[in-house]
């Protein structure tokens, strides 16, 4: 029995500690960005254009991972665009799950009429493909920080919406909910109380998962030059210029890449190993 | 004198077929009715819409559901909920999922303590340390810091019956508390509810589908058949001179010890579609 349960957890931890830690230096790497990166992000220095990185010939030294064809350095750039990144899937993340789980909770909670309302608006929000919705609002709300989190709300929020309804549902059929509400408590008390702590791991999870989507959704838009100011970096941009410089300098599209997949990848595995961790039977 | 009072209770699914035909039943002060009838006969329906629980679907057309003297459909919806909240509580038939999952034993049973009876949280810590080791828990100390998870169905269980005496209610609706347990736990089980209801002297209305458990632990019942009470009887009369055919078939189909052959006795199609024809003019007299 002990020895079942052991093998069940070791898995988690090791993910947890993984992708935990991966995000974690992304953090400390995004926050103090302009003491570690060695160069500045805009300088361009034409005569140092598409150098190599470091291990391989004709590196010019102090450029860590080479230049664009601008000459700007790919490490400090990519160091730049984390931050972009990671206020992005902070905020945007975060303020999806509250907007999208309220409302979920709600709906799955109190059912009739708001319910009603609450899922027709949110089927005919799906209805709308993603990621043309979100250009088109950039495209009306204007360029910038603000838009761009706008935009990952305003698309995202019917994915929280849905999940939780369907999760508040099914908790609130169980014997738990109808003993609290016979013991004289109210309805709202209720659902605070006895639905949410039973949700939160999936909301927990989904909100990770939410803040990996709002990196890539923050990708396409650079990448799409529909992000903030074109002379910030940011790893959309920097895949795009990238793209088309790959034969002769393949590292300029590669590292951001790499970045990009590992970031969203330690956030979606984290929310798995969270989920886990904070699941009261599982644990 | 009666503490639960149920005049001519109809619940049904809006628009829908008929759940209870007009119930009426008695619970008098700290006794036990037995409510006994089939899987789908609406046992659990009367406990659930005289605690208000009952599913959304659901409307309830009664002439009176009399609780502790008050009618609780004369009150409005906060202060009924208040109502019996204060003065009844309920034995779930599963333990499993009666019990948050995700928050401590301690909590769950004192909180019933700080809402119903206004006390601070650290008498209604003591008082249910004593209601643990009233249900034979042992070290109560250990089992309020666990987790619902971490203990049996029967240790859920004794959980459950200790918080729903924690705030002294005089009335317990017991919803087939021991059909999720096996056997053996079934008959500890029992025998703390009894012993808990004696000590206590709370009315208990105690639903079941076992005729022997009801020998042992009422002193009324009613049986039930497609929602509608075919029976009323006190217990000893029930046994011993069944009056309706439903009763005398179900006490036929109970297993007994002195049976040679070990088979058992069916109830007979001419009973079912006696009583089937009964509940249909019942359902034609209510129409009028």
């Amino acid at each position: 029995m002990r020895d079942a349960r052991r093998a069940v957890r070791r898995p988690i931890g090791l993910r947890l500690w993984l992708s935990g830690g991966c995000l974690t230096l992304l953090f400390l790497a995004a926050l103090f960005a302009p003491i570690i990166a060695p160069k500045d992000p805009l300088m361009q220095d034409l005569f140092l254009g598409r150098m190599p990185p470091f291990w391989m010939d004709g590196a010019e030294p102090g450029y860590l991972l080479g230049t664009d064809s601008l000459g700007r350095d790919v490490f400090s750039r990519i160091l730049y665009g984390a931050r972009l990144a990671l206020i992005v899937a902070l905020v945007a993340g975060t303020l999806t799950c509250l907007i999208g789980a309220t409302l979920g909770l709600l709906a799955g909670y109190y059912r009739g009429w708001t319910d009603r309302v609450i899922s027709r608006f949110v089927d005919i929000w799906m209805a709308f493909p993603p990621v043309l919705f979100a250009i088109l609002l950039i495209a009306v709300l204007g360029p910038g920080l603000l838009s761009i989190i706008i935009a990952i709300v305003v698309i995202d929020w019917t994915r929280f919406a849905r999940v939780i309804r369907a999760e508040a549902m099914s908790q609130s059929a169980m014997d738990y909910v109808a003993s609290a509400q016979v013991a004289g408590r109210t309805r709202f008390s209720t659902m605070l109380t006895e639905i949410l702590p039973n949700v939160l791991p999936t909301i927990v999870a989904l909100l990770t998962l939410e803040m990996g989507i709002a990196v890539i959704v923050e990708a396409i838009l650079s990448f799409v030059n529909l992000s903030i100011s074109t002379d910030s970096p940011t790893w959309g941009g920097m895949i795009a210029e990238g793209r088309t410089s790959v034969h002769q300098a393949w590292w300029v599209l590669v590292f951001p890449l790499i970045t990009l997949f590992l970031t969203v990848l330690s956030f979606s595995q984290l929310g798995e190993g969270l989920k886990d961790r904070f699941d009261p039977v599982l644990r | 004198m009666s503490f639960l009072s149920i005049r001519n209770l109809n619940v049904r699914v809006r628009k829908g077929p008929m759940i209870l035909r007009a119930v009426s039943l008695d619970v008098a002060v700290g006794q036990v009715h037995g409510l006994v009838g089939e899987s789908g006969a609406g046992k659990s329906m009367i406990g659930k819409a005289v605690m208000g629980t009952l599913p959304r679907a659901m409307e309830v057309i009664s002439d009176q559901v009399l609780l502790d003297g008050v009618d609780l459909l004369d009150l409005p919806a906060a202060d009924r909920r208040k109502k019996i909240g204060a003065t009844a509580a309920l034995i779930p038939q599963d333990p499993l999922t009666a019990l948050n999952p995700s928050k401590r034993i301690g909590p769950q049973i004192t909180r019933r303590l700080v809402d119903i009876l206004g006390w601070t949280r650290a008498d209604a810590s003591a008082r249910a340390l004593e209601l643990l080791a009233e249900v034979h828990i042992p070290d109560p100390g250990r089992v309020m810091r666990s987790y619902p998870h971490e203990l049996s169905g029967g240790m859920r269980q004794r959980i459950l019956i200790a918080s729903a005496f924690a705030a002294e209610p005089k009335m317990i609706i017991a919803d087939e508390p021991t059909t999720a347990l096996d056997v053996t736990v079934q008959k500890q089980i029992l025998r703390l509810m009894a012993e808990m209801q004696a000590r206590h002297g709370t009315a208990l209305l105690f639903v079941t589908h076992d005729l022997g458990v009801v020998s042992k632990v009422c002193d009324t019942l009613s049986v039930l058949y497609a929602g509608k009470v075919v029976e009323e009887a006190r217990m000893l009369r029930f046994f011993t001179r069944p009056i309706h055919a439903y009763s005398r078939a179900l006490l036929a189909a109970t297993p007994t010890y002195t049976n040679p052959d070990g088979s058992l006795t069916p109830i007979s199609d001419a009973v079912i579609a006696a009583v089937e024809e009964e509940v249909r003019l019942h359902d034609v007299r209510a129409r009028l």
